[in-house]
């Protein structure tokens, strides 16, 4: 699954111009998540095109770039953000970043992972990873 | 007030006497010592025995901080290499800095006038005087320390850097006087307060002797605001060209600055055409160094903006004033007392490749010190999903511009395509510095 990386600097209305972009191209965003420091920001989101979001965006002056990331279902209960972490980190896996997704009937998140591929099997036998097009079409 | 030298009160026709005499020697040491002056005057038509008057100077072909480019290192110097006593050098523009030389003699001189400006300032041989300025290759403490000595004044070489220590020592050995940067002079203050310390009163500095920046009538305000009335502060002026600090300084009458007219020669000249302006009118100031040995500099084109006052000052003083320089007619910038070429910033730049070419240059003045921030463009290439690379471009370019200036920089990385572009000459220095003082 890719995640669309899109380099913004922290000026009033870069922000709202990205989404105009991906508005007028038709690309929906499905979840977003903004890190910044005090200089820049990076903004990371999953869209519904994400080859033809980042073709867009960088024509249109936005440095973008496509990371591929896994998306995990999270059941809602007490503690269970924490055990996934504890799997992963046994698993000699480090999570470089991760955030919130509505997945309709629950919670899930997107991670970014050392080794996504690891990751998926790790997690698989206790959670239900999300697929690609499924998530696209959130 | 006392005055050093006596011939700081000469009449205008003495001074001028000993100036057009010194001239015609200096002219014919270079025309037969320095071959790029004798192919210049060639060219120019010129010979020694054309200088019969102060007014023939203008006769002779400038010399400019190319030149200085052209003949590195040495091949302006007029004397063998062992006859030097000193070398010092400023940064240049490709990394090859402006190298000039002293014999011992020319140190003598140097010293000599540096005392005198600093006695005109309200130095003493009882002062106990801190350095601030930074050492080393730079002419700026080394001048102002032999010139200190001289008058039998006590010197504190402290340099730059690490300011409690700088006040630690200001405080425990007395310190009376104190040669910095104005706006390090500010920051001296500004950490004495936030270490609990009283500038007006827990320190005893009532001499300031600044250079090497432009200080603002605001920036003395500020300075008096912050150590009391009882701190003088003057400026004094100079170029390590023509000598290092020493051409000119400010006596307590604040009306510009005293020239050492027995051994520099001030003109006014339209930086277009090149014409020697009447007295009073601004222009960019040409200096002619009369006694060196080493470098014996005609007609140097300084680039500061400045005007001449020829009548006697009210402290006594008779020597011709230079008014306050009021800006440069190049690009170059002084930063936190460190002479900066944008193009030094664009060959780092340049050979980045994780950023585009295009960039911008802003320096600020935030808490009485000066701020460098460069804008830059992420090249599409160098696109990242996590900070620590973009940290890490920053970083390298960072650790890159502080080898090439000595500085640190802010780097502010763009989207592409967000900076200004240009037709033709770029401008991409804003200097915020001025308009805010
Ligand atoms: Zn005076």
């Amino acid at each position: 699954m890719k995640q669309l990386t899109v380099f913004i600097e922290n000026r009033p209305g870069r922000l709202g111009e990205v989404t105009e972009v991906l508005t007028e191209n038709n690309i929906n965003i499905v979840c977003l998540s903004l890190a910044d420091t005090s200089d820049y920001g990076m903004l990371r989101m999953i869209v519904s095109q994400p080859a033809a979001a980042c073709d867009v965006l960088s024509s249109s002056g936005f440095p973008a770039m496509l990371t591929d990331v896994i998306a995990v279902k999270l059941p809602h209960h007490f503690g269970q953000l924490k055990k996934l972490c504890g799997k992963l980190s046994a698993a000699d896996v480090d999570i470089s970043y991760m955030y919130a997704l509505t997945s309709g009937e629950g919670a899930a998140i997107v991670l970014k992972t050392s080794d996504n591929e690891k990751a998926e099997s790790v997690l698989s036998d206790e959670y239900t990873l999300m697929g690609a097009a499924e998530v696209y079409n959130l | 007030m006392m005055i050093w030298s006596k011939v700081e009160t000469m009449s205008r026709e003495e001074i001028e006497g000993i100036q057009l005499d010194k001239l015609k020697k200096n002219v014919s040491y270079v025309y037969e010592k320095v071959e790029p002056y004798r192919k210049k005057m060639d060219e120019a038509g010129v010979k020694p025995e054309d200088i019969k008057t102060l007014k023939d100077l203008s006769l002779l072909p400038f010399t400019t901080k190319q030149d200085f480019r052209d003949y590195y290192p040495f091949g302006l110097f007029a004397v063998d290499k062992s006859k030097l006593a000193r070398i010092h050098a400023s940064s240049g523009t490709t990394g090859k800095p402006t190298v000039v030389g002293y014999t011992k003699k020319d140190l003598e001189i140097w010293a000599e006038c540096v005392s005198r400006l600093a006695v005109a300032g309200g130095a003493t041989n009882e002062d106990i005087c801190q350095i601030c300025f930074g050492y080393g290759m730079f002419t700026g403490a080394l001048g102002l320390h032999s010139g200190l000595e001289n008058i039998g004044a006590c010197v504190i070489p402290s340099s730059t850097g690490n300011t409690e220590k700088q006040i630690m020592y200001m405080k425990d050995y007395g310190s009376t006087l104190l040669v910095a940067t104005p706006s390090y002079a500010l920051r001296i203050g500004e950490v004495a307060c936030q270490m609990g310390l009283n500038p007006k009163t827990d320190l005893q500095l009532r001499t300031a002797l600044v250079g090497s920046e432009l200080l603002t009538e605001a920036m003395r305000e500020e300075m008096r605001k912050l150590f009391g009335d009882k701190l003088f502060v003057t400026q004094n002026y100079g170029m390590s060209e023509l000598c290092g600090p020493g051409v000119s300084g400010e006596c307590r009458e604040l009306c510009g600055m005293h020239i050492n007219e027995d051994h520099f020669i001030c003109e006014i000249i339209d930086p277009k055409t090149g014409e020697v302006l009447p007295a009073g009118e601004k222009g960019e100031l040409v200096v002619t160094c009369l006694s060196k040995e080493a470098l014996p500099l005609i007609r140097y084109r300084t680039r500061d903006i400045s005007r001449l006052f020829y009548e006697p000052c009210k402290c006594g003083r008779t020597t011709a004033r230079m008014e306050n320089l009021s800006g440069r007619t190049d690009d170059m910038l002084k930063i936190r007392g460190v002479n900066v070429f944008p193009s030094q910033i664009e060959e780092v730049l340049l050979k980045t490749e994780e950023i585009g070419p295009h960039y911008e240059i802003i320096v600020d003045r935030k808490n009485h010190s000066d701020i460098l921030t460069i804008r830059v463009e992420l090249a599409p290439a160098a696109m990242t999903d996590n900070f620590a690379d973009l940290e890490r471009i920053t970083a390298k370019l960072k650790a890159s511009l502080r080898t090439v200036l000595g500085l640190d920089a802010i780097i502010q990385l763009e989207s592409p395509n967000t900076l200004k572009r240009f037709e033709g000459k770029a401008k991409r220095v804003t200097d915020n510095r001025k308009g805010k003082d």
